[in-house]
């Protein structure tokens, strides 16, 4: 990890509204190094999304980006021109959303949308991009491409839309892909087909990808280390193996306790009692202290930061050199 | 797409003769027909005569279907107030109607559509805001004021343009244009600009919601992840799937500017259709209201055939015939 | 049923909305320039300075006297006088009262039908509802205007002679009948959301007759929405009445609508007499224009997402 791909350091992203400024990631950093795959996860609102967002510098305003950098290979992105940024986005790092129904322009042929990318970022004629669409189309495994590239998005089934999704996210082969909830909108079959598909794809290529979900199955399968957020701040991050069969953060024992499939030793399913804290309603120090089995005065009063947890860096006071405890 | 476009002819047929039914109803039940034919001193042998030539004493299907024959052959009887054939009445006034409308129709398009696309992209700019007030001023603004408005401005205060009428006309057949002369050219440039203005600004608002909705879809936030240049987002991808509503809605108002020039053929004594109707109406004239009301169904129907079958240039997802996928 | 829509206005009215009209200029300019309005109108018999229906009051002598600050003007007759000596301003505050009755009557009417159609056709389904939703989209394709037109001239085929007498609810009829579709499309949509839920079929076997049970909990969810259509139809109605008025179908000139004055003032306006059609104009187009800003801010308000 000398020298990450990507470099997150202490992002900061601010909603303001008139009602005061919310923020819905605070002080987030990770780093990503070549052909790496990192999953982020955690309930829906935790900022894995927008984190995701901030990264290819589409926030949706009033959304900014109020602190920290954000670096590609040592150069900073956080705070390109628009036009510049413009330049990065598809060809140097590619991204997929989570519904291919609607990810697609419905009024074009995915031909004409594969040509565009493809012709925006290389230089290449129509007849030589086409071709090169008919190849992306063969490698993320739609049948007959040839004859497809001129069929519309509705012709397509929704695990095909998406796999025309990934071949634009490739187009341009990008040195990283930021996959928003990939498979979050198929049916559970083709869940694993998606999967299987972009994991080959990052081998082949040597793509990083940043995989944002909250299903701690798809990671286990596919990353190779995974960041927990919990209300906008990494809890816990660590190699996928470490933090799943011995997370250290409280939260994160809670959610693989509440996966049936990784904890067949266990006896019966834990739950995390409560819910996560709206934006306008974190509670000081630990974000997740009141739901916290764990939780001593320290807790309440001072905000953990990322704190060596055997395998993993957990944001989490048990692991203070001080008060160091044993883990669960 | 074949059964589509009969579908929607028949259906067009259905609301023709709907149409055709209440004008018959209003023809053959309001008031006395044989009375109001002949007067207050017609012989009862002529009211026997006039009853069996007019069909009255058949049943009512049969009546119906001899009112439907005549109005396809044209044939709506005699105006009450006038006392010559509708026919001969309405094909006198068409081209002062028609080349009023279109000229105001090509005035609320030129305008309103490029105006609506700006005030979407740039819906904080202070242009966008200053159009989108005075569009307010214009939807509150009543047609006939409107041209009060211009006529005392520019006919009576300044002198610059002819108050009312068509200005010298050419007949071109049995056509008759304004657009070759001086006075016609002079004459159509108020009513044009009142016609077209409430339309104009319907439009423009239209478009701009519209686009501001498609900005928020999915596809174009992917086509801006694809890297996508701003105006390959905006126009190709953004505006071209605003103009699938647009084309609707469009669609219809072109339609009832025809009607609306009622009140501005009332304001500028322009000699078209409109102004006709009006006096039919004030007199209770019913043949011309009928007339008037079965041409401006047939110019509706009509156009919406015509916005129909563009919705295949635009739209793919209608040009494959798929069962129970009507609609968007 | 009251209690609901009471609960129902409190909850719409929460802080949101007040926060929101607290901080749009607009909307508060255009409430306080409506409530005046009303006022005027409303008032018109006490705070106009003269009574220009009252033939006792009227004096030929004074017509078609200028503006006050024209030379000329009479400062009793603040914006003139017309051709019978009318003062201007007086009969603006009569005719926005006439105009505003006809709007609002014709905008209660509407809703009323369109609320009940609505309820009817989505709850009823079937042909029933596709009958009522394809006439509504028939007459869509017609604008207003032109079926109010026709509505007005069968009207005065069916009953020669009497129409000046029943103008104020021909109109109202008129415009009313061509405006309910919006309102129905509405109720349809939510009506037909809450048609299965458990509450309706449970309201079944408590003897309720379902119709009623969903009323009593769909109008409060329209309740929003429909509000907004019926502030910016009072507009429509307004400019509908005044237009059908200027054609000279609408309400008579013995008792002038802001319409009717424009229109009668139309005819002076070549002799030099401006003020007797730009006064009522101007007039109109404020009024309208005060209830457009209030329902383009009160749609905003309750639907954040088109901002």
């Amino acid at each position: 990890m000398s020298n990450p791909l990507l470099e997150v350091r202490d992002l900061r992203v601010e909603f303001p509204t008139r009602r005061g400024t919310l923020t819905a990631v605070d002080g987030v950093s990770f780093a990503i190094a070549p052909g790496e795959v990192l999953g982020v996860v955690g309930e829906s609102g935790a900022g894995k999304s927008l984190t995701g967002a901030a990264i290819i510098g589409l926030l949706e305003p009033p959304g900014r980006i109020a602190a920290g950098e954000i670096r590609l290979d040592g150069m900073r992105i956080d705070n390109l021109p628009h036009e510049a940024m413009r330049r990065i986005r598809g060809r140097r790092i590619g991204a997929i959303f989570q519904d291919p129904l609607t990810s697609l322009d419905p009024l074009y042929s995915i031909g004409r949308q594969l040509v565009e990318t493809i012709r925006t970022h290389l230089d290449m004629g129509d007849a030589a991009a086409r071709r090169r669409a008919i190849e992306l189309l063969g490698e993320v495994g739609i049948p007959a491409a040839g004859q497809r590239i001129d069929q519309y998005p509705h012709q397509f089934s929704g695990g095909m839309r998406q796999r025309v999704v990934i071949a634009l996210a490739i187009a341009a082969q990008p040195q990283l892909i930021i996959a928003d909830e990939p498979t979050t909108a198929l049916d559970v079959s083709i869940q694993a087909q998606i999967i299987a598909l972009l994991k080959r794809l990052c081998r082949d290529h040597g793509t990083a990808v940043m995989l944002v979900t909250h299903d701690m199955g798809v990671i286990a399968e596919t990353a190779d280390r995974v960041a927990v957020m919990y209300a906008g701040r990494i809890a816990e991050i660590g190699p996928v193996a470490g933090v799943i069969r011995a997370p250290r953060h409280p939260y994160t024992i809670g959610l693989m306790g509440s996966i049936p499939s990784l904890v067949g030793e266990r006896e019966h399913l834990l739950q995390i009692d409560g819910t996560m804290p709206r934006l306008n309603a974190i509670p000081t120090g630990c974000a997740f202290h009141p739901r916290c089995e764990r939780v001593f005065d320290r807790c309440q009063r001072e905000r953990p930061d990322l704190l060596d947890a055997g395998a993993s860096r957990a944001a989490c006071w048990l692991y203070a050199s001080g008060s160091r405890k044993e883990g669960a | 797409m074949t059964a589509f476009v009969i579908r929607r002819l028949l259906q067009a047929i259905v609301v023709m003769l709907v149409v055709a039914f209440v004008a018959f109803s209003l023809f053959q039940y309001v008031g006395d027909p044989v009375q109001l034919m002949m007067g207050q001193f017609a012989t009862p042998a002529d009211r026997i005569r006039l009853t069996h030539e007019l069909g009255l004493d058949q049943p009512f299907y049969v009546q119906f279907f001899h009112f439907v024959v005549n109005a396809l052959h044209g044939q709506f009887g005699v105006s009450l107030r006038i006392g010559k054939p509708v026919s001969v009445l309405l094909a006198q006034r068409l081209p002062a109607t028609l080349e009023l409308s279109i000229c105001a129709a090509l005035l609320a398009l030129a305008v309103g559509i490029p105006a609506g696309v700006y005030a979407g992209l740039r819906p904080n700019s202070w242009l966008a805001r200053t159009a989108m007030s005075g569009s307010l001023v214009g939807v509150s603004l009543p047609t006939f004021l409107i041209g009060i408005l211009l006529i005392l401005v520019f006919a009576v205060k300044l002198g610059w343009l002819p108050a009312f009428g068509r200005g010298d006309v050419v007949h071109l057949g049995g056509w008759s244009t304004g657009l070759l002369t001086r006075t016609g050219l002079e004459s159509l440039i108020m009513p044009t600009i009142t016609l077209g203005l409430f339309q104009l600004t319907l439009i423009m608002r239209l478009v701009r919601s519209e686009m501001l909705e498609v900005l928020r879809a999915d596809y174009i936030k992917f086509a801006r992840a694809r890297g996508l240049s701003d105006r390959a987002v905006n126009f190709g991808h953004a505006l071209r799937n605003t103009l699938v509503p647009v084309i609707t809605i469009t669609g219809l108002q072109l339609g009832s500017i025809i009607a609306f020039s009622i009140i501005t053929e009332q304001v500028f004594q322009w000699p078209g259709m409109g102004l006709l109707f009006v006096q039919a109406v004030s007199y209770a004239d019913i043949p011309v209201m009928a007339a008037y009301l079965c041409l401006i169904a047939l110019v509706f129907v009509v156009i919406n055939l015509i916005v129909d079958l563009l919705y295949f240039v635009v739209d793919p997802r209608l040009r494959v015939d798929r069962p129970g996928a009507a609609g968007r | 049923m009251a209690g609901r829509l009471a609960d129902a206005l409190r909850d719409s009215w929460d802080s949101d909305l007040a926060w929101s009209f607290r901080h749009s200029p607009y909307a508060m300019v255009a409430a306080i320039v409506f409530a005046a309005c009303v006022g005027t109108a409303v008032l018109a018999p006490w705070v106009a300075p003269h009574n220009p229906f009252d033939l006792a009051q009227l004096d030929l002598s004074n017509s078609l006297k200028p503006p006050m600050w024209i030379a000329g003007g009479d400062p009793s007759y603040p914006l003139g006088t017309d051709d019978q000596g009318r003062d201007i301003l007086s009969t603006i505050f009569f005719g926005a009262r006439i105009s505003l009755e006809v709007g609002i009557a014709a905008v209660l009417f509407s809703m009323g039908l369109g609320v009940a159609l609505g309820l009817l056709a989505g709850y009823v389904g079937g042909k029933t509802d596709a009958f009522i939703m394809r006439v509504a989209d028939v007459q869509l394709s017609f604008p207003a205007i032109l079926i109010a037109l026709l509505i007005d001239g069968v009207a005065r085929a069916v009953f020669p002679g009497a129409h000046d007498s029943m103008a104020f609810w021909v109109l109202v009829l008129s415009i009313g009948v061509s405006g309910w579709v919006q309102y129905a499309r509405t109720v349809r949509g939510s009506t037909m959301v809450e048609k299965n839920k458990e509450y309706v079929q449970a309201a079944r076997l408590f003897g309720i007759h379902p119709l009623a049970i969903m009323a009593r909990h769909v109008l409060p969810n329209v309740l929003g929405p429909v509000l907004v259509i019926a502030t910016i139809h009072i507009a429509t109605a307004i400019i509908t009445e005044a237009t059908l008025s200027f054609l000279g179908v609408g309400v008579p000139a013995t008792e002038p609508s802001l319409g009717t004055l424009i229109r009668i003032g139309n005819d002076f306006m070549f002799s030099g007499e401006w003020w007797v059609t730009l006064f009522p104009g101007l007039a109109l187009v404020i009024m309208v224009l005060a209830i457009n800003l209030l329902g383009d801010w009160l749609r905003d308000a309750l639907n954040p997402r088109l901002r």
